[in-house]
């Protein structure tokens, strides 16, 4: 007893010493060669597959741009380089991180972690010590009604997400104030976000809102919802709640056989409903902030699909929209550092701010608030087992299959 | 090669340790200016502890609910300074009242429905309540739903709000801290005690045991809710599973550095919150991809092997070298 | 939810719907249940990490069945594998925590948890899972009730697998000494059974229920790393209101759960579906508590 005692608290002494090493050392680590990046992604919990895009789509262009030779600022050239943590998916940890990357990394500029909440839970860090973040995947409306200056997104904001869908519904319909939605939200930052943009632009065309469920982020079973819906037939059924709620949705619905003319969701591509869940998935709509299918290019992937290329060859799996526009959050920093000319983070927000580039992610032009208004969002529809473009027309591969065939006809 | 330390620090007057120790944490964040935030942490995590071991160590009620207490603070702080219309300083002072005073009824009301309820089954039940509360919170349009809630930003400098919250939660902590030093000195601590060795006979002796059981709830309530309303501010977002009502978090946390600095003893919770958070960043740090992993086995590690928490040991030391001499 | 209810009460074919995809899911939380119990019931061990058991034993049985096994042996593949798991996960942490208090168990195996929640996460990766048996569903009213045949037979199996127990600890020699032991292990153990051998054994096969539960899950709803505490939740609730060693109560209480969850999803809204069942769990205690103490009362 006494002996393991002994060793416990010798442990106890050896830690007590590596704390104040640890802490001295990352205190006084600063002046690299290369630029030095932070990032807190959700490398576990529940958004931990998306933490993983994340992660890829930065790493993916922090590797293209340094085999480039890296980075030009003034006259000298500097790689890029980026400090990970994991933020395990809950905004307090994720406070915390962007913290600790600019106090005790000293880490000058920010990429942002996954999901609108950590993004909400950052912002303010960010703001507060005047640390440019760039981020890729927080797509909340609200992020850009608070007047932060420091927070730039290339993504099309939430309340785009499902436009399409219900304007597609709109002009197929007659009348479509006789148009009947439900909807499905996870009920957390991102999608309840959604779902105010789908519940505006269903007034907009005076659609009746018949079915408003929240789900909750650790529910896997949503038959009680899609009972309701079977019993009030909607004619527009919309579902987000990333991934965990895209494939049971698909799965469950085919399961109970519920029948909808038409049914849009969120990340349906990243659950790979159309791979797992085969011919449950057709039909369905997909929003998307970009497809491999897009005529993008730039000089340093090329076109979108030399992207998705490149990245299956580097991942082995297909690339999901999250990565696409994860690495673009590197482009653009890149291109400000060069613009801007130095590594003041004031002026290479400034640079920020008047960002407008073409990538093979789509255009990037960052407007007042941060966001980038420069890019439409697209909706795919699962078509014979693969993703298609079906709206908006200008980049549609395919027409839209519809309406949704009842269960027994499929 | 300890034992002469600690010989000498049990020698030492407490008071001195008390200065010591005050004077070490006013200085703390100017020693180390990188670590203002998770020094602010580290006295959150002092809270949590010494007002779990209140009802887990003193009366021997293991909650696994407390961190409703915490949650209700978040919320509340944050609906005054979002609805007052007042000013930053003023809207958070009475947003924090209101924090401690609603924490207090939620204690009181809890307790009284829950106290009577013996052993393990008291456990769940704080679980349930826990979880049920944090899923309301998330189902509650007023106060954000399931979107959470982002506080006001801090008017001051740059750098001063780490300091300003810094000194509030070191107070809060401190304050905390005093207080359970009295109270586990006056009779009604010497109650709690006998209700933690056995209840039926405390009831016997004629103490009203659900009603002290009740108000140490509501002491360690009042506490919890005050440091909800600060912490919220210091995350500048609150979400209501994963901050405000975090259970799997927060709410196990709170019990395992009681344990692992010693159930049932004044320092015990202040110790075990130091070792438990500092060794907490540095797996976050030098572990990354693997430090929920050896969190997990650090977790099993401390309940197989040192059940009696550091002040546990050291009394078992101490009589072990007592034995020994004579 | 007035107009919910209303809905629910005007269409009762639709209220059997609702009703019956409740009941199924309650017969996985049942399985999950059960094995809960079991541990409880012999080693004195509130087991929190039985929901990642469940999630693990999912991702074994879809690995098995991405890996060109057959769904009708998913299942007993991943069964031998947990009960392998847990056989080890008893050597090498459980032992130590059975004869201590039963707070410890608690935080032990919450540990223990966390351990496996990642672990899962690194080697099965992050991704949602979900496997189509290709079964199809049965529908009848006129399309209001629909139900996967998949899940009819996860609820049989279900079944089935909990009666194999219950046979089994009634009439096997090995179910015999585990039910000698959890009545008196010390008694047990001075006319020869091998306690210790016998906890390995409990373990295992719950380790085995959650196995069967998981591949269950995996091929009725869906699965993710990080779903196994709503699992772990509920199977303690039905245990709480079951009570121990009673396997009856233990699958009327799942099958209960599962529906009321469902109706209270659907007439409560989604979002109050889980905030719904903890505060059931909760008043369930508190009346418990109040009808044990008039009991005292009355006696005193």
């Amino acid at each position: 007893m006494s002996h393991t005692g002994n060793v416990v608290m010798k442990k106890l002494g050896l830690l007590a010493f590596a704390v104040c090493v640890g802490w001295a050392v990352s205190a006084s680590a600063d002046e690299a060669v290369s630029i030095r990046l932070g990032a807190a992604v959700s490398l576990s919990g529940k958004y931990s597959s998306n933490g993983v895009y994340t992660r890829n789509g930065y790493d993916l262009a922090v590797a293209r741009i340094n085999e480039r030779g890296g980075v030009k600022v003034g006259d000298k050239t500097y790689k890029l380089e980026v400090v990970y943590y994991d933020d395990e998916s809950t905004p307090a940890r994720g406070a915390q991180l962007a913290e600790r990357l600019i106090q005790q990394d000293g880490v000058k500029f920010l990429l942002g972690p996954y999901s609108s909440g950590l993004t909400e839970a950052m912002a303010p860090v960010t703001e507060k010590y005047g640390v440019p973040m760039v981020e890729a995947n927080g797509a909340a409306v609200s992020l850009f009604q608070k007047g932060y200056k420091y927070l730039f997104a290339v993504l099309t904001t939430t309340d785009q997400y499902l436009k399409g869908a219900v304007e597609v519904a709109a002009a197929r319909s007659a009348d479509p104030s006789k148009l009947k939605v439900a909807m499905a939200f996870e009920n957390d930052p991102f999608s309840q976000d959604v779902r105010a943009g789908v519940t505006a632009d269903a007034k907009r065309f005076g659609m009746k809102i018949v079915i408003d469920d929240k789900l909750p982020p650790d529910l896997n079973d949503m038959s009680a919802t899609l009972t309701k819906v079977k019993l009030l037939k909607p004619d527009l059924l919309i579902v987000s709640g990333h991934e965990k709620g895209a494939a049971t949705a698909v799965r469950q619905m085919a399961d109970q056989r519920v029948n909808v003319p038409m049914v849009a969701m969120t990340h349906c591509d990243s659950a790979r409903i159309a791979e797992t869940l085969g011919k449950s998935a057709e039909y369905v709509l997909c929003a998307a902030q970009w497809a491999p299918s897009l005529s993008y290019s730039d000089d340093l992937f090329g076109s979108a699909s030399d992207y998705a290329a490149l990245y299956e060859k580097t991942y082995n799996e297909t690339a999901p929209y999250q990565a696409a526009e994860s690495s673009a959050a590197v482009q653009v920093f890149a291109d400000a550092f060069t613009r801007a000319g130095t590594l003041d983070p004031k002026a290479v927000r400034d640079a920020l701010a008047t960002t407008d580039i073409q990538s093979f992610y789509g255009p990037v032009r960052i407007d007042e608030t941060g966001k980038n208004a420069g890019k439409p969002t697209i909706l795919f529809q699962v078509q014979d087992g693969k993703y298609v473009v079906v709206y908006p027309e200008k980049w549609a591969e395919a027409k839209l299959r519809a309406p949704i065939p009842t269960w027994d006809k499929r | 090669m300890i034992d002469p330390v600690l010989d000498r620090l049990r020698k030492t007057p407490e008071w001195l340790v008390l200065v010591v120790l005050g004077l070490v944490s006013l200085a703390a964040p100017f020693i180390m200016p990188g670590l203002v935030t998770q020094l602010a942490f580290l006295w959150l995590m002092v809270v949590f502890a010494q007002t779990w071991d209140v009802l887990g160590g003193q009366l021997g009620y293991n909650s696994f609910g407390n961190v409703i207490f915490f949650g209700i603070g978040c919320y509340a702080t944050a609906v005054m300074q979002r609805d007052s219309g007042l000013p930053y300083f003023d809207a958070l002072t009475l947003g924090l009242l209101l924090s401690a005073l609603l924490a207090l009824v939620a204690a009181l009301v809890f307790g009284a429905a829950l106290l009577g309820i013996r052993g393990h089954y008291f456990a769940i039940a704080t679980l349930g309540l826990g979880i049920a509360a944090g899923e309301l919170a998330a189902g509650w349009d007023y106060i954000g739903a399931g979107s959470g809630m982002s506080l006001p930003l801090f008017p001051g400098e740059l750098g001063s709000r780490e300091l300003f919250f810094y000194f509030v939660m070191l107070a809060i902590a401190a304050v905390c801290f005093l207080t359970l030093r009295w109270l586990y000195g006056t009779r009604f601590g010497l109650a709690m005690n006998a209700i933690r060795d056995d209840e039926d006979k405390a009831e016997a002796m004629g103490l009203h045991t659900t009603a002290i059981k009740t108000v140490a709830w509501a002491i360690s309530a009042v506490f919890l809710g005050l440091a909800g309303g600060v912490a919220g501010n210091m995350l500048g977002f609150i979400d209501p599973r994963d901050v405000a009502f975090s259970g799997a978090t927060f709410g196990v946390w709170m019990v395992l550095m009681a344990i692992l600095g010693g159930k049932g003893t004044l320092w015990g919770p202040v110790i075990g919150a130091i070792v438990f958070h500092i060794t907490k960043e540095l797996f976050w740090t030098y572990l990354l991809g693997w430090q929920r992993v050896a969190l997990g086995v650090l977790i099993v590690l401390i309940v197989l092997f040192f059940p009696q928490g550091i002040m546990g040991w050291l009394a078992d030391r101490r009589r072990a070298r007592a034995g020994g001499a004579a | 939810m007035v107009d919910n209810f209303l809905l629910l009460v005007q269409n009762p074919n639709f209220a059997l719907d609702v009703v019956l995809n409740g009941l199924l899911a309650g017969a996985i939380f049942a399985l999950a249940a059960y094995g809960m119990s079991l541990v409880w019931g012999v080693l004195n061990i509130v087991n929190i990490v039985q929901g990642e058991l469940v999630v693990l034993g999912g991702y074994i049985a879809y690995a098995a069945l991405s890996h060109g096994v057959p769904a009708y042996a998913a299942l007993p593949v991943s069964a031998l594998a947990m009960f392998a798991i847990g056989w080890g996960l008893y050597y090498t942490v459980i032992f130590r925590v059975v004869d201590k208090d039963l707070f410890i168990s608690i935080l032990a195996t919450f540990g223990l948890s966390i351990v496996i929640q990642q672990l899962t996460n690194t080697i099965f990766g992050s991704d949602v899972r979900s496997f189509d048996t290709g079964l199809g569903s049965f529908y009848m009213l006129d399309g209001a009730v629909t139900v996967a045949w998949i899940k009819v037979i996860a609820f049989v199996l279900a079944m089935v697998s909990g009666g194999v127990l219950w046979l089994f600890l009634r009439h096997a020699r090995l179910g015999q000494a585990i039910r000698a032991t959890a009545q008196n292990p010390r008694a047990a153990h001075i006319l020869g059974i091998n306690t210790d051998r016998v906890y390995a054994m409990t373990y295992g096969l719950n380790g085995a229920l959650c196995g069967a539960a998981g591949s269950l899950a995996v091929m009725a709803w869906t699965i993710h790393p990080y779903i196994g505490l709503p699992y772990t939740v509920r199977s303690f609730m039905i245990v709480v209101v079951a009570g121990l060693g009673n396997v009856g109560g233990v699958v009327v209480a799942g099958l209960s759960l599962g529906a009321l969850e469902n109706v209270a999803g659907f007439v409560l809204g989604a979002e109050y579906q889980i905030a719904f069942v903890f505060t059931l769990m909760v008043l369930i205690l508190v009346w418990r508590n109040w009808r044990a103490a008039r009991r005292r009362t009355y006696l005193s």
